[in-house]
């Protein structure tokens, strides 16, 4: 890997950029891995980047239906935070947080973390109550989140109006300061430039159509561009996992609903951190191309259609105009969905499966961004060692049988 | 935003409906009988096919009963509607059972 510097992008603006390397390179599949991971989404990736890192397992091949980063990566609304109620729940989502402090170094990629602040809105005494016993929850794990009063909200988020005589007055607001946003793409791309790097093959447009077993043991797969024989597979599929768990033969405790987001016209800097509010369902922030990167919900039956309903931006641009009466003329720019992959319990899978050698890493539904770095690292260790890290440990398929779930649907943004 | 075709009421916006999920759990006859991976399948696993899904809605806004609907997931055409209690219709079953799904 050509490692990218001030010293680079300055010899290659004398030549006009026509000749830069590609970043990573496009090689036809194998017959024979011993690693396959499906899903070249950011998940997918940073798995490979750390299987190939930190557990020396070079023979290696990321599969993506269409491009990377296509999916769920390129569709969210990168909010970055670990503010979660439960100890398992902070302790997975602050492994990612700190991973991403790092990351632009790491990976030698500038992934533009930006840890401007997550602040979630408190409308009632019922969000005061449960945003504070997060706040004392997330101080006994070391985690940063901190109480505002509604003027101090106001004087770190200037456009919120805090009037009283609002359908949803602001009652307060927890800050994570630590939590921010980064550049979606670059996640991917700097993950499949650095794995390539260590010579993990990333091959794009290559549908699994099959999963080949022996026995209770995985030992292959079809794909689009051919077979391929593999000692471990790991399937990070977001929306699709209930596709694939369905061609290795068992069922997942997910359901796959559109998650939409839109995008506004670009203005100049006016929105300094990221806001969320569950109750009046809006989260915002605004990117540094000067859009309004804005959050809506997921439509209400299980789809794959990538569109979503009218409805459900409506609502949301009701509760960004109520909130932030100054963006009322913003004109919106696009919309999508990507189709999140939901649990009963909100919280993820990151484990073994009833198919040896088969590793699952979904269900992170509404909020997997996030946790890109710290999913990936954790899931490396887990197909390496054919055991899960101690972080990810608690969130084992077998929770569902065990009745050990780990209830995180007040922690979700979105409304589910 | 869908447009529902209530076998009550005639069509009408989605916004008046309540999805109710996957139709046609049965819950277990004896559930002292069942394993823990047998109680977690009726509890929390489902189908959550890439194609036709068969599903339960409630009319909350109009008429107020819940009726059965079989949809593509794909493009969430709407493929039938039946009542509560009533099998699907032969050829969507046999639609979903070739994909694998349900």
């Amino acid at each position: 890997m050509r490692r990218y510097s001030i010293f680079t992008l300055a010899r290659n603006a004398l030549t006009g950029h026509r000749d830069w390397p590609r970043a990573w390179r496009s090689p036809e599949p194998r017959s024979r891995y011993r690693v396959v991971i499906v899903g070249g989404g950011g998940h997918g990736l940073a798995t490979a980047y750390y299987l190939a890192k930190e557990h020396g397992i070079r023979d290696l091949a990321v599969l993506e239906k269409r491009w990377l980063g296509g999916g769920n990566t390129g569709r969210n609304t990168t909010i970055i935070r670990s503010n979660y109620l439960h100890d398992e729940s902070a302790a997975l989502y602050d492994h990612a947080l700190r991973l991403w402090a790092g990351l632009s170094r790491e990976l030698n990629f500038n992934v533009m973390y930006s840890d401007r602040g997550v602040m979630m809105l408190a409308h009632n005494p019922h969000d005061v109550q449960i945003f504070k016993r997060h706040i004392h929850a997330n101080r006994l794990n070391g985690i940063d989140n901190e109480w505002l009063t509604p003027a101090e909200a106001k004087a770190y988020c200037p456009p919120l109006s805090i009037d009283r005589t609002a359908r949803y007055p602001v009652a307060g607001a927890a800050l994570q300061r630590r939590g921010g946003v980064a550049r979606h793409d670059a996640v991917a791309w700097g993950y499949a430039r650095a794995a390539d790097s260590l010579g993990v093959d990333i091959i794009q447009n290559c549908e699994v159509t099959a999963i080949r077993r022996e026995g209770d043991r995985v030992t292959g797969i079809e794909t689009t561009r051919g077979s391929i024989a593999v000692e471990k597979l790991g399937i990070v599929v977001a929306g699709h996992s209930s596709i694939l768990a369905e061609m290795a033969g068992f069922r997942l405790p997910i359901e796959s609903y559109p998650l939409q987001a839109l995008v506004s016209e670009p203005v100049k800097p006016i929105f300094p951190c990221v806001v969320m509010s569950n109750t009046v369902h809006a989260y915002i922030s605004q990117s540094d191309k000067g859009d309004l990167v804005i959050g809506a919900g997921t439509d209400q039956y299980v789809s794959y259609s990538q569109r979503g309903g009218i409805q459900v931006i409506e609502h949301t641009l009701e509760a960004i105009v109520e909130l932030f009466p100054i963006f009322s003329r913003m004109r919106m720019m696009r919309q999508w969905a990507g189709i999140v992959d939901v649990t009963p319990d909100r919280s993820p899978i990151i484990g073994r499966t009833p198919v040896r050698g088969l590793y699952i890493n979904c269900g992170w539904g509404t909020g997997g961004f996030k946790a890109t770095p710290g999913s990936g690292h954790l899931f490396a260790w887990t197909i390496a060692r054919d055991e899960p890290h101690p972080v990810n440990a608690p969130f084992d398929l077998d929770r569902f049988a065990s009745g050990r779930l780990i209830d995180e649907a007040a922690a979700a943004a979105v409304a589910h | 935003m869908l447009r529902i075709p209530c076998p009550f009421c005639g069509p009408r916006a989605e916004i008046e409906f309540r999805c109710g999920g996957e139709a046609h759990i049965r819950r277990p006859a004896d559930p002292d009988a069942l394993s823990d991976a047998e109680w977690a399948d009726y509890l929390f696993m489902r189908g959550n096919p890439k194609g036709v899904h068969f599903e339960r809605w409630f009319h909350a806004h109009g008429c107020q009963r819940w009726f059965n609907l079989a949809r593509d997931t794909v493009g969430d055409r709407i493929l039938a509607v039946y009542a509560m209690g009533a099998e699907p219709p032969a050829g969507l079953r046999r639609e979903a059972e070739v994909r694998g799904d349900d």
